[in-house]
């Protein structure tokens, strides 16, 4: 208000409504169940460091896996992508642990515990699995019941242009954001990526997920037939996880990018700042 | 690189250390993990809520790998499991006791004369692998019946005579999983007698369950109505290491 008073010709910055409460507390419930699930599963993952395709185990041929071997008294670390061989020493198949380089398929640093410890990483897999999926049934549930999905995460139709996206992409790759009252609304990068995260990839982690459970294979059998088995469950769990790292890479550069303390305000408070060309404008809820 | 900045990066490096080793303290601090066991719990009750005789999944004998790996104990490095093996097992006996009405010692002919069941399933390692045999055996639900479990009979202990890592295998079974259609005590793997990596001459299978609840080498089954007194108490050998009793997911 002060602002409009002592130059009134100025842009004005004002506070709109962005993030509901809903959206806020499972946002970081989520945040903290996907952190603890991805260094625990990669815990699980070091126990039998190879994935492969269909129902059981073709030891000989795994599509991916981590190993180690000796030579001249040193431990080096190989990965296996299809046929092709990998020296990662020191990253993927030996690493050091407390100073010394042992035999594992992730390294210390990306696991929890640290150290191999298959029946405590899987108690913290299991704990944030429901911690993750119960916040997740939530968010779903207000989502499509509140209107959060058709008011804010559907792309409109104008948005669906091939002359609107390609020009997002432009814009995104100069990290040209929308501004004023453009970004009072998610671009459609922002609402592919969310939907496509949200609605598809956390979903697939949770059946793959499930997949993985003898108990659970027999109660939905049709688990097995989704995903081709449980071997093939458990490689499109870890590849969907990595997914979901490289999405988390992108969201951090975007929201950094944007505005860090903005974007993480408006992510607990729910009041994100934008600038409006003319100061006649009322602050008020976003449309 | 300046020395100051080699020394900060340094000092960076060793200061993630000591977070690392302060997160290890905090992640295995019991107040932090018992808490986290309500997911067995949780695992458990759906299990039991949808249904606790739902088959697993069974498969042809296509499916039957040639490569199934044998996990574990392999070949049990006890004298009288050596003997026993020594002799093709001729004097071998299962004895069932504990809570139940009529205790028996079994030859493995009058097992194999009991009520039989045939399955090829899916057997599934906690550390993630899995491999598909064929297995017959002795439904373990007649077995009981014909020793007649006591009412205050809650589990069933699987001795066995197998020593891994300086402590006798075992494992439990709760009631209700002993009358499951494909919890065997099978004798026959893709229909032969089974070889000492895989557990002979009897081994559990309660499929729906994770390897480790598959105890090989079985020589006793003992009802009880409480498990607290046996092994480190806490239901099975791996369980005794921390892994989770109820062994579904």
């Amino acid at each position: 208000m002060t602002d409009a008073a002592a130059a009134p010709t100025r842009p004005k910055r004002v506070l709109v409504r962005r993030h509901g409460l809903v959206t806020r507390v499972t946002h970081w419930v989520n945040a903290l169940s996907i952190f603890f699930l991805l260094l625990s599963g990669l815990q699980i993952f070091n126990a039998h460091p190879a994935l492969y395709w269909g129902q059981q185990s073709d030891f000989a041929h795994p599509w991916l896996a981590m190993g180690a071997y000796e030579q001249a008294g040193r431990l080096h670390g190989v990965t296996r992508v299809g046929e092709t061989l990998f020296d990662t020493t020191g990253f993927l198949g030996a690493s050091k642990e407390g100073g010394v380089t042992v035999a594992r398929g992730f390294p210390s640093w990306l696991t929890i515990p640290s150290f191999r410890f298959l029946a405590l990483g899987r108690r913290y897999h299991f704990f944030f699995a429901w911690l993750f999926a119960i916040n997740g049934a939530v968010y779903v549930a207000t989502a499509l019941l509140g209107g959060h999905l058709k008011r804010d995460l559907a792309p409109t139709r104008d948005q669906l242009e091939p002359r609107h996206v390609l020009g997002e992409i432009w814009d995104h790759m100069r990290l040209k954001f929308p501004r004023g009252e453009a970004a009072k609304r998610y671009n459609v990068l922002q609402k592919g990526a969310y939907l496509g995260v949200a609605f598809v990839l956390l979903p697939v982690m949770v059946l793959t997920g499930m997949t993985m459970s003898p108990s659970l294979d027999a109660d939905f059998p049709w688990l097995l037939d989704l995903f081709g088995g449980r071997q093939s469950a458990r490689s499109i769990h870890f590849i969907a996880a990595s997914l979901i790292v490289l999405f988390f890479l992108v969201h951090i550069a975007m929201v950094v990018a944007s505005g860090a303390w903005n974007n993480v305000r408006s992510m607990v408070t729910g009041r994100y700042a934008i600038t409006l060309p003319r100061p006649d404008v009322q602050p008020g809820d976003a449309p | 690189m300046s020395l100051d900045r080699r020394r900060l990066l340094a000092s960076g490096v060793s200061l993630a250390g000591l977070a690392l080793t302060g997160c290890d303290r905090m992640e295995q601090n019991p107040n932090v993990v018992r808490p986290l066991s309500v997911a067995e719990d949780l695992n458990r009750g759906v299990q039991r809520l949808l249904g606790p005789r739902v088959l697993a999944r069974e498969f042809s004998r296509a499916d039957i790998t040639p490569d199934f790996r044998a996990n574990g104990t392999i070949d049990p490095p006890d004298a009288d499991y050596k003997a026993l093996v020594a002799t093709n097992f001729a004097g071998w006996t299962l004895t069932v006791d504990g809570l139940v009405q009529r205790p028996l010692a079994l030859t493995l002919d009058e097992i194999r004369a009991l009520p039989a069941r045939t399955q090829i399933t899916r057997h599934d390692c906690v550390e993630g692998w899995s491999c598909i045999g064929e297995w017959a055996g002795a439904r373990m639900g007649p077995l009981m019946a014909m020793a007649g479990l006591e009412p205050e009979a809650r589990y069933i202990v699987l001795h066995c005579a197998d020593t891994l890592g300086g402590a006798r295998y075992y494992e439990t079974l709760d009631r209700v999983d002993v009358d499951h259609p494909q919890t065997i005590l099978a004798y026959d793997m893709n229909g032969a007698p089974l070889t000492v990596a895989h557990g002979a001459p009897l081994r559990l299978r309660a499929e729906r369950y994770l390897g480790y609840k598959q105890a090989k080498y079985v020589m006793r089954l003992e009802a009880v109505a409480s498990f607290a007194h046996i092994g480190g108490g806490h239901g099975g050998y791996w369980e005794d290491q921390g892994y989770d009793r109820y062994a579904g997911i």
